[in-house]
């Protein structure tokens, strides 16, 4: 039956939204976290109900343990190495996406994100012309970057879940999030803090472009 | 007259002379009553009704989420919904509902007779009443707050939030939570001081220590979350910027204020029910609670480390990653003192014999759903993972699984384990199971599931979503859960009805249980103990079926009915021998009058009659000084007999009674709101946009000296008249009065004249409110001083009887110190910012 319910859970992962059908080394890594953490704590969760079953249903069992044993396993040598191991690791984890799930050498394209009730803009410093699109964002695929990300009403938060996690969008700061996509292709993209009542529209594109193609996008002439 | 008590013959006189004392009176007299029988169990039905609401918000919400492009309402209706979905499951369900419990409860496993302080019992349940019925009454009308149960800055704020909404969130549940802080000080003060003779701290009933605990969370994290509703009100109705980024402000000091309360509140909602779990648990289980000390441990370690991760709420607003690896670690580490009770239970089961009932399948359920929502925790308190999930219905599912589970369910138990001490009457267990199972497995259906589809992508708060996500059959069966879940709830209803209806009586003790409530007749009576119980063991391994009788027979402490007073016994903190009597005051309609008065403060404010205000405030001031009459004494009453041959003194003239700590507490809960206000200011120098401030105004040296030298001499003076105990006192007190008035009028001038206009930035904002919070300090401890003097010249004060001239010594110097730290505080500001001066 878990195996059953494991496959469902597979086959029902995938969707433009999906963080479970990451597309990008940083969606990669924090999904590959969450599948880590889920087995293990299907593992404790059953553990625990499988002892108050026992302790119910076997009383004679549970009374060879003395009670302090039972709280010191179970309420301390239980926990501790799991949490001690579990908060390091993810502590790695968060240096790595705050690098964009690549190196630091690596150079970065920028781009810029403005949230607006109900709308996304985004600019393209790095670009000669600093164009301005709207609702869409194009970015190279296989290119590391960071979207420096602000808002000028309310709190929005930018999120491209096959991508990376959600940065908050906080007027009067300028927060950043690095994400890349391993393959060109289209991902959706959305307003995660509730910001009033256009928030469920809130929507945008990503559009990932082979290198070559990128500036063409931007509708950028190529240099000769 | 103090020696006028007879000892009644019988023990049904016994009963008919407390009787007349404690009892409600009938009629108009039921406003009146300030018994915490009837108070607790009004907090409980209220809460219950709140519930009901905040249930049907829930239908309607999944109803709109079934389908992808639901046209059953729009937009703004439900950001109306979900809001007060949240916010009266929290402010007016839980904790409401817990207080009243905690209310009937306690006193009876303390074996005493009653809370500290009945009057503020009652006091705090109109203000929750008139508060909540704000709250629903701006519902009905579709003007109910939209911003979200957290009301993040700027969306709140006048700009994007222009009509009365925001405002009923924030003055409504500032009004509500005057009961949750008053209900803190009381219930402190209670285990602290009035339990039975002998009942030593090691002694106390767990569920005592888990109170003494959530209430000392209480008393620390209420105050950020009224001072953040204070502040933004100001915003929101006079324009100081403290939440504007434009003028110096930060949307972020709003969320550190809310969430500095928001996650301890997770924690004060989940100790009462887990100490309900403690209570109940073991009597099933037929063997004392194992690791009551570690417990204990785990409970402090709890209440510290819930203050130390709130900013696992704000992992995605771009605090350095550093900074929060700590509050992660934070948020990891508080799983284990949770482990620990939940090992500790496991141990109790294992050692005794599991007996099955009502109550202890509620407790199965309790294991299944929390232990789900405790592991989810720990996933999001691992930064990277919450960076996906933070915002998406994965938290909905986390925040359900630990709500529902950690207080829903332990309180279901909770209720079919006393319900039968309320009524008198055993459940006929009929329709319970089934209740229990559609809860149950309407639960798991509607929120197991949640969690995949947030991980999906689904964020929080969307009112409709694009067919094409892949989310519409995940939801719908979310729906179809919660309607099997709300027909449980229904049957839970009728199974109440019917147990209060065709219930079988009971003898006594129906549980076997070893706690002092059930060592009363049951329904209780409104002084639950005819004698007061001497202790000699830990108090949950007691023979209710031998104490009850001998109690009721008059043969433990206070057997007897004195001056027509209720009275009880105060003990030492610690060894929990008998210091003193405490002469409780009368039923009165004061609490009802005084909560009217502070209901006008908040309508006044609400609806922008700025005029009234003032009215309002000094009334209710005025109302709260009348309170004293009752309790005053025109004569040293020296020792009281007790019964057993023993004497003690009344409480007035006992060294630290119960009033002078209900005061220090009530003074560090003041202290943390003045400090959260001075630390927001620095934080705002800290993270802030637009600082420095161009101009924060020529305050100079001269009006902060006068007003730290008088508010010196005014302590300094209050304690002398309390030194001198009446003789010279009028001519200390009045020193102290001046002292304070001209502290008062330095501040409000310093405030009015000497700085910009308050909302030019932020900053001036900032001293200005840390001024006029000083003068409204040094204002009120004119009011105290000339109250103190108008005491002595009455009479009401001697050697002996100074117990108001010493509660007033704490005022008069915490006053002090509020104003020296208001005085220096613009000059701390200024060399920070260092780019301009005072």
């Amino acid at each position: 039956m878990l195996f059953g319910l494991g496959a469902t859970l597979l086959a029902g992962c995938t969707g433009d939204l999906s963080a479970l059908d990451p597309a990008g080394p940083s969606a990669a890594s924090i999904a590959r976290l969450w599948w880590v953490m889920l087995a293990a704590s299907a593992l404790l969760f059953l553990l625990v109900m499988g002892l108050l079953f026992v302790a119910i249903m076997f009383p004679h069992f549970g009374r060879r343990i003395s009670q302090r044993s039972w709280i010191l396993a179970g309420g301390l040598a239980l926990p501790i190495p799991i949490l001690f191991a579990l908060t390091f690791y993810a502590f790695w984890q968060g240096e790595y996406l705050l690098r964009g799930g690549g190196t630091e050498a690596e150079e970065l394209v920028r781009v810029e994100a403005l949230g607006t009730r109900w709308q996304w803009q985004f600019r393209y410093p790095d670009t000669a012309e600093n164009p301005t699109t709207s609702g869409v964002l194009h970015i190279p695929a296989g290119r590391t970057v960071e979207v420096a990300v602000t808002s000028t009403d309310v709190i929005h938060s930018f999120w491209i879940p096959r991508l990376a996690g959600k940065i908050d969008a906080v007027p009067g700061h300028v927060t950043y999030l690095r994400l890349r996509a391993d393959r060109p292709g289209r991902y959706g993209g959305q307003c995660a803090e509730y910001c009033g009542t256009g928030h469920a529209g809130m929507n945008f594109e990503v559009h990932a472009h082979a290198e070559e193609d990128y500036a063409a996008a931007l509708g950028i002439e190529k240099a000769p | 007259m103090t020696d006028h008590h007879e000892k009644p013959t019988s023990p049904i006189a016994l009963h008919h002379a407390l009787d007349r004392i404690w009892g409600t009176k009938s009629g108009w007299g039921r406003l009146a009553t300030v018994n915490h029988n009837v108070v607790g169990k009004r907090f409980m039905l209220t809460a219950l009704i709140f519930f009901a609401i905040g249930g049907l918000l829930a239908m309607l919400i999944r109803t709109q989420l079934a389908s992808s492009q639901s046209a059953f309402m729009d937009a703004e209706q439900y950001a109306q919904v979900f809001t007060m979905h949240g916010s009266v499951m929290m402010f007016l369900f839980a904790i409401p509902f817990f207080e009243g419990l905690t209310i009937y409860l306690l006193p009876k496993l303390l074996g005493t007779r009653d809370l500290a302080f009945p009057r503020l019992t009652a006091y705090g349940f109109w203000c929750y009443l008139f508060g909540g019925s704000i709250l629903i009454i701006a519902l009905i009308g579709g003007v109910a707050p939209n911003s979200g149960w957290f009301m993040y800055t700027p969306l709140s704020s006048d700009i994007y939030s222009p009509g009365i909404n925001s405002d009923v969130w924030l003055l409504g549940i500032t009004f509500v939570e005057i009961s949750a802080l008053s209900a803190a000080i009381e219930i402190m003060v209670t285990i602290l001081k009035l339990r039975a003779s002998g009942m030593s701290l090691d002694r106390m009933p767990i569920f005592a220590w888990y109170m003494l605990i959530v209430a000392t969370m209480m008393l620390v994290g209420f105050p950020p979350l009224i001072l953040g509703s204070i502040l933004l009100e100001t915003e929101r109705a006079f324009g100081l910027p403290f939440f504007d980024p434009n003028r110096g402000g930060d949307p972020l000091l709003w969320q550190h204020l809310f969430w500095l309360f928001g996650h301890p509140e997770v924690y004060i909602i989940f100790l009462p029910a887990a100490g309900a779990i403690s209570t109940i648990l073991p009597v099933f289980a037929g063997t004392p609670l194992a690791g009551y000390r570690i417990i204990i441990a785990a409970l402090v370690s709890t209440a510290f480390l819930s203050f130390g991760l709130w900013v696992h709420h704000m992992y995605a607003v771009g605090i350095p990653h550093v900074a929060l690896s700590f509050f992660s670690a934070a948020s990891a580490l508080v799983a284990i003192p949770t482990a620990i009770q939940i090992f500790a239970w496991l141990a109790t089961i294992s050692h005794g014999r599991p007996r099955f009932s009502v109550p202890m399948l509620h407790i199965i359920g309790f294991f299944f759903v929390f232990v789900i929502g405790g592991l989810t925790g720990v996933m999001l308190a691992m930064v990277p993972f919450d960076w996906q999930a933070h915002d998406t219905h994965f938290v909905v599912a986390h925040l359900h699984y630990v709500l529902v589970g950690g207080f829903v369910f332990p309180m279901l138990a909770a209720a079919y384990y006393w319900l039968p001490h309320i009524t008198g009457r055993q459940p006929v267990q009929h329709l319970s199971q089934a209740a229990f199972w559609m809860i149950f497995l309407g639960f798991n259906i509607t929120f197991f599931m949640m969690h995949l589809t947030g991980l999906r992508g689904m964020p929080r708060r969307v009112f409709e979503y694009p067919p094409e996500s892949g989310w519409e059959m995940l939801n719908f069966f979310s729906s179809l859960g919660s309607f099997v879940m709300t027909m449980g709830f229904a049957l839970v209803a009728l199974d109440f009805i019917l147990l209060f209806r065709f219930g079988r009586p009971f003898r006594r003790n129906p549980w076997r249980a070893g706690t002092l409530e059930w060592a009363m007749p049951t329904p209780s009576p409104s002084y639950n103990f005819a004698s007061l119980p001497v202790i000699d063991r830990r108090a949950d391994m007691l023979d209710p079926d031998v104490l009850g009788p001998q109690l009721a027979a008059g043969k433990g402490l206070l057997g007897f009915p004195r001056d027509g007073r209720m009275e009880l016994l105060a003990v030492d903190i610690v060894t929990g021998k008998p210091e003193h009597v405490v002469r409780l005051p009368r039923q009165s309609f004061m609490p009802l009058w005084t909560a009217i008065g502070t209901g006008f403060f908040f309508l006044s404010l609400l609806f922008k009659f700025y005029w009234v205000t003032p009215f309002a405030l000094a009334s209710v001031v005025f109302m709260f000084l009348l309170w004293s009459r009752d309790t005053a004494e025109k004569d040293d009453l020296g020792n009281l007999p007790i019964g057993n041959g023993q004497e003690l003194p009344p409480h007035i003239e006992a060294e630290r009674p119960p009033s002078w700590w209900a005061m220090v507490f009530a003074l560090v809960a003041d202290a943390t709101a003045y400090i959260s206000l001075l630390f927001g200011s620095l934080f705002l120098w800290i993270s802030a946009p637009n600082w420095p401030p161009q101009d924060i105004g020529q305050i100079g040296l001269l009006g902060p000296a006068i007003a730290a030298v008088s508010l010196v001499l005014a302590a300094w003076s209050g304690r002398q008249a309390s030194a001198g105990g009446g003789k010279g006192a009028v001519g200390w007190l009045s020193l102290t009065t001046v002292g304070h008035l001209i502290a008062t009028t330095v501040f409000l001038w310093l405030a009015l004249t000497a700085l910009p206009s308050p909302r030019s930035h932020a900053a001036v904002a900032s001293i200005f409110v840390v001024f006029i919070y000083a003068a409204m300090h040094s204002g009120l401890g004119a009011v105290f001083a000339g109250y103190g003097i108008w005491r002595v010249r009455s009479g009401f004060v001697s050697p002996r009887r100074n117990l108001d001239l010493r509660i007033g010594v704490l005022w008069h110097g915490f006053a002090a110190m509020v104003g020296l730290a208001a005085a220096g505080f613009p000059f701390v500001l200024a060399s920070l910012t260092s780019e301009v001066s005072p």
